[in-house]
């Protein structure tokens, strides 16, 4: 019986699995075949392209190369985006969510307010953004409504650069990102576990750190130029829409999880003698950490696929506010250099992949852990 | 054996004969026109199917256009409908390299050297510009209208109150600059990023010269010469007079800012000349003025849209019809006057023309003509990518030699240069 029961089950998945195993995984596949190809150039759009195995050669063009420098300031771009889009979010939601839990006077009305920038697509926003962001109105002439004066901050056309570096000392940089990690993790894990987190966090951590600092210059250089990125201040106005936009989101999915925390778990807390701080801070958000940590991998995912947003809001060839998933767009469609545009498309496959698999394995673990 | 090749010949010749009589019979079926005309270039396009359909009345005539300036979107839906085997019967698309490197060099288009020998249009368009539509295998495609990219606009009463005249040379544009500056007017309005390439399309062949313009496109010279740096100096210099917006601008609302006295001048297509007569009601010559932008008197950059004949098109003998309705001097006349460009030919009826069309079809019948870069004339796709990104590069850090060698770099890259 039991047999029976998984054959059926087996017959009923069966199309699923070959639409996705077509579909996604073999779509996947041939991205990453055609990836290592040449496709592209003059003739790449023949009936019969010629498709050379070229390696792993549009990865090092893009990383390496001499025209890569757009690709690797989008990809710096991305970064920043994603980290401000994540922190911005989160934490504006967050408090919203907080507000609201306490059942303020027209709380329902709040929620709608807050909830409906979602209801609008990324090229309504772009749009209305980039008007309100216009040089010479919008945000900008905000103060003057209060008597003051005209702000005078280009949102997406500024050209300034913060916190910039050199792509040259790449590894450098990322070595020395690596032992912060590892240092504040071990701080964070000390009071707990002092033994695992001196042996495993720390130690490493500061031989990690202090190594790079005393002989980073025998690193190989990432490049064979000199070349600038940073955070390009242009960019603000485009986290700022998309912050607008998602906030409402995270306050929706926080207030969910503060509102299923049952109200005699509040009760005995403030019995305890606990605060509204206090309560939040020990009792709710731990409790909604599978709302945080779902919210992290919802929001990271959509800054990395952002496009229509960008597109709408600073158009195509903009450099200072660039985006991987654009630049994948134009190589591809625009430039016919498929080859190279599939190189950017894995690529960003890859770095979403860094926020799903570890997400994936503790679910995984923690199910059958649970068994 | 030559018995066979005389046969074949002749089919060949008969085949040749038939094609007239073959638009002379009566067509039927379907005729698919992809192009990215929408909005204000619609009804165009529609008084052109409208002629078509006069003339043929049994082809159903389906107009799939794909919204977005320059045909962004266009142009992917486009590949995507190629690569899955599925053409349009004719695609609209910029004539030159723009063609020429994505879809003849891929073996993609038919040669329509047939047609323009027996519709005459070897004598009705110019020399120069057939030269910048064809390679040496073959005509690529027919052009539907002529647009001029080297134009400055300003408003003359504006010019006349500030007491300048409009700059003949860039060197005059710099001698009056600084006053307008210092009178709070911006020199020069300057828009979002692909106008900043339309710009230097413009100073580049006022700094080269027509001839090393062609030899740079030819690969004869290259773009990190002296003569090539130069140009991007020229250019660097020429940003400085520009509005710090720019980014953030279209290009209307940087004609705007000509418009309303913000700024003095703007180089920009002669679509500006359309968007100020027709949206914004000002008589062409005395409401705006006109030049060929500073240092390119007697050249004439133009672009221009045009159609061809993609191969294993459904139906052939319907879109022969219509790219001979197209290349004609009623349809070119029917279509030009309210698109705002003017025709191919040389011989059309300039009185349905405008002003600034009369002006510039005469320009055209006897300036020397190039090929526009921001508008796929000279280059193809690959390189006009590549470009955006050196231009971001010298925006940022205007440094005219790295420039300069960036875009060899990427001329020998896209099969341009050596």
């Amino acid at each position: 019986m039991r047999n029976h029961d998984r054959i059926k089950a087996f017959f009923t998945l069966l199309p699923s699995i070959v639409l996705l195993a077509v579909f996604v995984y073999g779509f996947i596949g041939n991205t990453f075949w055609i990836s290592l190809t040449d496709w592209g150039g003059v003739a790449a759009l023949a009936e019969e392209p010629v498709r050379n195995y070229a390696g792993f050669a549009n990865y090092a063009e893009l990383f390496a190369g001499f025209l890569g420098g757009s690709f690797r300031q989008d990809l710096v771009n991305a970064v920043f985006y994603s980290v401000s889009l994540l922190a911005g979010a989160i934490g504006i939601g967050l408090v919203l969510a907080i507000l609201l839990d306490n059942k303020p006077c027209g709380e329902a009305l709040f929620r709608t307010v807050f909830l409906y920038p979602m209801a609008l697509s990324f090229i309504v926003t772009g749009t209305i953004w980039r008007w309100m962001l216009a040089p010479q109105g919008g945000v900008n002439i905000l103060p003057t409504y209060a008597g003051g004066q005209p702000l005078r901050f280009r949102w997406l056309s500024s050209t300034d650069t913060v916190l910039q570096f050199d792509w040259q000392n790449l590894l450098e940089i990322v070595c020395f990102l690596l032992a912060a990690i590892l240092i504040v993790w071990g701080f964070w894990l000390l009071r707990e576990q002092p033994r695992k987190a001196a042996i495993r966090l720390l130690l490493p951590g500061v031989v990690l750190g202090g190594g790079t600092w005393l002989w980073g210059d025998l690193l190989p250089r990432a490049l064979f130029m000199e070349e600038m990125h940073g955070l390009n201040l242009a960019t603000l106005g485009i986290i700022l829409a998309t912050v607008w936009q998602y906030s409402g989101y995270t306050m929706a999915l926080y207030l969910a999880g503060f509102t299923g925390i049952s109200q005699d778990l509040r009760d005995a807390a403030m019995l305890d003698g606990a605060g509204a701080t206090a309560y939040y801070r020990h009792i709710a958000l731990p409790m909604v950490r599978p709302i945080t940590i779902s919210a992290v991998i919802i929001l990271s995912h959509i800054s990395l696929k952002m496009f229509d947003l960008i597109f709408a809001m600073t158009g195509p060839d903009n450099g200072a506010t660039g985006h991987p998933a654009l630049n994948m767009y134009l190589t591809t469609f625009r430039a016919n250099e498929f080859a190279r545009g599939a190189a950017i498309a894995i690529v960003l496959f890859l770095i979403a992949a860094t926020f799903i698999i570890p997400y994936l394995i503790s679910s995984y673990r923690q199910r059958r852990g649970g068994r | 054996m030559r018995k066979l090749i005389t046969l074949c010949y002749a089919c060949a010749a008969l085949l040749l004969l038939s094609a007239p009589l073959v638009s002379a019979k009566e067509l039927s079926g379907k005729l698919e026109i992809f192009s990215w005309w929408a909005g204000d270039e619609g009804p165009a396009l529609q008084a052109l199917i409208d002629q078509y359909k006069a003339a043929h009345p049994q082809v159903e005539v389906v107009n799939a256009t794909v919204t977005g300036g320059s045909g962004v979107n266009a142009k992917a839906v486009l590949k995507t409908r190629m690569l899955g085997g599925e053409p349009p019967d004719s695609f609209q698309v910029h004539a030159g390299q723009e063609l020429i490197g994505t879809w003849v060099k891929a073996d993609r288009m038919e040669d329509l050297t047939f047609l323009f020998k027996e519709q005459g249009w070897m004598d009705a368009f110019p020399a120069g510009l057939v030269k910048q539509i064809g390679t040496d295998k073959g005509i690529w495609s027919v052009p539907v209208n002529i647009h001029r990219s080297n134009v400055v606009w300003y408003v003359p009463e504006n010019l006349k109150k500030w007491g300048i005249t409009a700059p003949a040379s860039w060197d005059e544009f710099f001698a009056v600059a600084p006053k307008l500056k210092e009178q709070g007017v911006v020199p020069l309005a300057l828009a979002e990023n692909w106008t900043v390439n339309h710009l230097w399309e413009s100073v580049a062949l006022a700094s080269l010269g027509a001839d090393n313009w062609d030899a740079v496109w030819a690969g004869k010279l290259a773009f990190d010469s002296p003569e090539g740096v130069k140009a991007w100096e020229l250019f660097g210099k020429v940003l400085e007079y520009t509005n710090q917006d720019a980014s953030s601008l279209s290009w209307q609302q940087a004609t705007d800012m000509v418009v309303d006295g913000r700024a003095a001048f703007n180089v920009m297509g002669d679509w500006a000349a359309g968007y100020m007569a027709t949206t914004k009601k000002f008589a062409p010559g005395t409401g705006f003025g006109w030049a060929a932008s500073p240092g390119t008197g007697g050249q004439f950059m133009f672009l221009a849209d045009s159609f061809g004949l993609p191969k294993g098109a459904p139906n052939r003998d319907n879109v022969i019809a219509w790219l001979s309705l197209l290349g004609s001097r009623e349809g070119s006349d029917a279509f030009n006057p309210l698109k705002g460009s003017i025709s191919a030919r040389t011989d059309s009826d300039l009185s349905k023309y405008n002003d600034y069309g009369k002006s510039a079809a005469a320009d055209f019948g006897k300036d020397r003509i190039v090929g526009s870069l921001a508008h796929g004339v000279t280059a193809n796709e690959g390189f006009m990518n590549d470009f955006a990104s050196v231009m971001e590069m010298f925006l940022k850090s205007r440094n005219a030699a790295a420039a300069a060698k960036a875009a060899q770099q990427i001329a020998v890259k896209n099969g341009i240069g050596k």
